[in-house]
């Protein structure tokens, strides 16, 4: 049962980020161009998902609370303030959605909380997952740190990472949904922001190795984990390719493998920590009573459907958005 | 602990929690009308029944998003400024709200997507169905809260371990026959927020004499629906009384303003409590109304706020006017339902400008009504969060810090009052743009795939109709 919800949060939040990733990364990429054609398009490629995608997130969020509630009560007043920070972010770009075609006076506030949104939550989702690699300060079973105690430089560095990984994976997505110039300022796009991906990852490995972090002891544990570098380093090839001859379909694909082996590596080497060496997943379980409440209906039957839904509106809203010059 | 972080927290979640269940109160009753016009539309084939679509469908899309966005805030405020509530009573209210997650979101988010850009990609059946599924979505998500909060109001099914609530008996649970009786008591309410905002609209146009046969389908339906719902619906508010004084006995004797003992007891009407001299100031009472309403008894004792101890009273100012002021919009809104169905069915309301106005002002009341009725009961629950077993005081995460509490409450403070000051103004907007004579069509061209893009149509569709006269 523990193993089945530990399966399904991790699948939750590899969800939350391929799919809400994309569309966070395309608001990031939407505050680097100025043209409305290409902003409109830009949120005509993401926005009958978006709301579904940021859906997985509150997954995410449930499934802690319900299967794990002592990593639930742990962690969230462990990251107070960022979350806080998170939460405007996406309410602020959620809003913009609606907002942004309401005026033409006023479209900038819209268009600035929509980018500036957009990246906020992106840094804050990289810099959680930095302070947990790098160890929570943690005392008599529950987080220490004070207000800001969750602030590193490597955890810094690890938000502006994912901010280059959505990026690429808005970028690549933009590739596949669009037409014309966005197409092309988003193919010229992906070598820099592969190149920025690819940088990032090399200091973070350095670092983590100079400073000695628990995690890097995971790897030397278990060398098998090194199969994961491998295949993201083959898909970074075919990324390459792909980008090289305009095969349309492929960029997002090959993204969604690096973002897959990233966060293979990284689930692995948490393992079994739910809260990295402070909080085993056997420790942070909800007792077996509400974990078999939530496998026979929602685990079993719920979840595949919800999976059915989002294919459902993915394949509705298949194939490419042209960004048409505006008739006005 | 802080006592400051915890005020502060208090009035945050009071906060969010109230901007949040404004749009849900909205867009439940929204959702089900416009089932129900796409259903006629589809029937009748009457081009009014899809123009009154397409129109309440963008303000439904702006209620909507506010409910989402407000609603994400939700989900993490139980874990960052309540984490020993969290913990102890995670094992129950997080799989509540997980099904919550489970059932509801995934499904209004994916077929909202449907409804605002797929009318002309999906057969006419499957753009009904996505309708009926958003709202069904939005039942589904209402009817998990209400269990979960029944769960805090009257808690059952659980043993207590290692200072854990440990479900017991989930039927307990989510069958608890109160969730029956708040559960259609809370989907009433949001029925009638729809009803009454729809009449009111249609009461504005023909007060500006505009939009006259769409105007004349959202006044009779609006009125017609809230005739029959609010006598219902002040039954089953009838049935949330009982279960209060059944289990909340102190929660009771506050909304009555019942400070001592009595036999038979009276009806306060109306008075200003007083709780440092426990006692009512400017009271109007009637005699043995009280015992009737709470035991259907002429001589029956009812119990007084003085027999608990004062750490064990919940305030009594908040929960006794709020629950006037609900009870009081009630009426108000009943006697204006059958007021205007009566002159409906005579065919005399379009020329009885008084009734008209009289319907267009209706339309806060419904939200007043949820609101006071909400504070009512969470308010009446104190000192407890969840009640009789674990105190509000006790339920705030150890180490959170006034410097924290205050930052995110101003923050939550600051975006809610711009989101909402915008969303407002939108809506309004839309409103009075109105509905538009002739169908738009952007609908069709914004198929991905043709040289129109998404963005197009969401622009023209999410355009008031006034700009879309300034771009030819």
């Amino acid at each position: 049962m523990i193993m089945f919800w530990a399966t399904l949060l991790a699948v939750s939040i590899l969800l939350y980020v391929l799919l809400d990733g994309f569309d966070l990364g395309v608001g990031i990429l939407f505050g680097m161009t100025g043209s409305e054609t290409r902003r409109s398009a830009m949120l005509a490629a993401v926005a009958p998902n978006w709301d579904g995608n940021e859906t997985w997130l509150v997954v995410t969020a449930v499934i802690l609370w319900g299967a794990f509630p002592v990593a639930y009560a742990g962690l969230l007043p462990a990251f107070y303030l960022p979350l806080l920070v998170m939460l405007a972010g996406l309410i602020l770009r959620g809003v913009a959605f609606e907002y942004r075609n309401k005026t033409e006076r006023m479209r900038w506030i819209w268009d600035l909380s929509f980018a500036g949104g957009s990246f906020a939550a992106a840094f804050i989702q990289g810099l959680t997952v930095g302070a947990l690699v790098e160890g929570l300060p943690w005392a008599n079973g529950h987080y220490a740190g004070g207000d800001f105690g969750w602030f590193t430089p490597y955890a810094a560095l690890c938000g502006i990472g994912l901010c280059l990984g959505y990026a690429l994976l808005g970028a690549s997505w933009l590739v596949k949904k669009c037409d014309g110039d966005v197409r092309e300022a988003a193919y010229r796009l992906l070598p820099y922001l592969s190149a920025g991906l690819l940088i990032f990852l090399i200091v973070v490995f350095i670092y983590s190795l100079s400073e000695h972090l628990e995690v890097m002891d995971m790897w030397f544990e278990r060398p098998y984990l090194f199969v994961f570098p491998m295949i993201g380093a083959m898909a970074a090839v075919l990324l390459a390719f792909s980008v090289r001859y305009r095969w349309d379909e492929v960029p997002y694909l090959m993204v969604t493998v690096i973002f897959l082996c990233a966060f293979g590596t990284l689930a692995l080497s948490f393992w079994p920590y739910m809260i990295p060496f402070v909080l085993t997943i056997e420790e942070s379980a909800a007792p077996q009573s509400s974990l078999a409440f939530m496998f026979w209906g929602e685990g079993l039957f719920v979840f595949p459907l919800m999976l059915f839904y989002t294919a459902i509106s993915y394949s509705v809203f298949r194939g490419k958005v042209r960004s048409a010059p505006r008739n006005y | 602990m802080d006592t400051t972080a915890l005020l502060l927290s208090r009035i945050q979640f009071a906060f969010t929690i109230s901007f949040h269940i404004i749009f849900p109160a909205f867009s439940i009753g929204l959702a089900a009308w416009l089932t129900i016009l796409e259903a006629l539309h589809l029937k009748t084939g009457r081009p009014a029944y899809r123009v009154l679509f397409e129109f309440w469908l963008k303000i439904f899309g702006v209620a909507f998003g506010l409910g989402v966005v407000s609603g994400v805030v939700m989900a993490f405020q139980f874990g960052t400024n309540w984490s020993v509530l969290s913990k102890m009573s995670g094992p129950i209210q997080g799989p509540l709200l997980s099904y919550e997650t489970f059932t509801a979101f995934a499904l209004e988010a994916s077929f909202f997507g449907v409804l605002l850009f797929g009318r002309s990609r999906v057969p006419a059946w499957f753009y009904l169905f996505s309708t009926a599924m958003v709202a069904l979505g939005t039942t589904l998500s209402a009817f998990w809260i209400m269990v979960n909060n029944t769960w805090m109001q009257v808690p059952v099914g659980y043993v207590v371990q290692n200072g854990v609530f440990v479900p017991d008996d989930w039927t307990k649970i989510v069958l608890n026959p109160v969730v029956w009786v708040r559960f259609p008591h809370m989907m009433l309410a949001a029925y009638l927020t729809g009803a009454f905002c729809v009449a009111a609209t249609g009461a504005w146009y023909l007060l500006r004499n505009k939009y006259h046969a769409e105007a004349r389908i959202m006044l009779g339906m609006g009125l017609f629906l809230a005739a029959v719902l609010v006598p219902i619906q002040i039954f089953f508010g009838h049935l949330a009384g009982d279960y209060v004084h059944e289990y909340q006995r102190p929660k009771f004797a506050a909304i009555e303003g019942r400070w001592h003992d009595e036999q038979p007891a009276g009806e306060v009407l109306i008075a200003i409590p007083d709780p440092a001299a426990e006692t009512n100031n400017f009271e109007i009472k009637i005699p043995v109304l009280g015992s009737l309403i709470a035991s259907m008894s002429f001589t029956s004792k009812e119990v007084g706020l003085t027999d608990f101890p004062p750490q064990d009273r919940p305030p009594v100012v908040i929960p006794f006017f709020t629950f006037r002021i609900m009870v009081g919009c009630g009426l108000i809104m009943l006697a204006i339902a059958w007021l205007g169905s009566y002159l409906s069915l005579r065919n005399r309301i379009e020329r009885n400008r008084f009734v008209l106005w009289l319907v267009f002002l209706s339309f806060p009341l419904p939200f007043i009504a949820v609101l006071t009725g909400w504070y009512t009961a969470e308010v009446g629950r104190q000192p407890w969060v969840v009640y009789g077993v674990l105190r509000t005081a006790d339920a705030m995460t150890p180490f959170l810090t006034a410097r924290e509490a205050g930052v995110s409450l101003v923050v939550f403070c600051a975006i809610y009052a711009l989101i909402f000051s915008f969303g407002i103004f939108y809506i309004n907007r839309l409103l009075r743009a109105g509905p538009a004579g002739h169908l738009i069509e952007p609908a069709s061209a914004a198929v991905p795939n043709r040289p129109m893009s998404v963005a197009h149509h969401a622009l023209s569709s999410g355009t008031s109709y006034i700009d879309d006269g300034e771009s030819p």
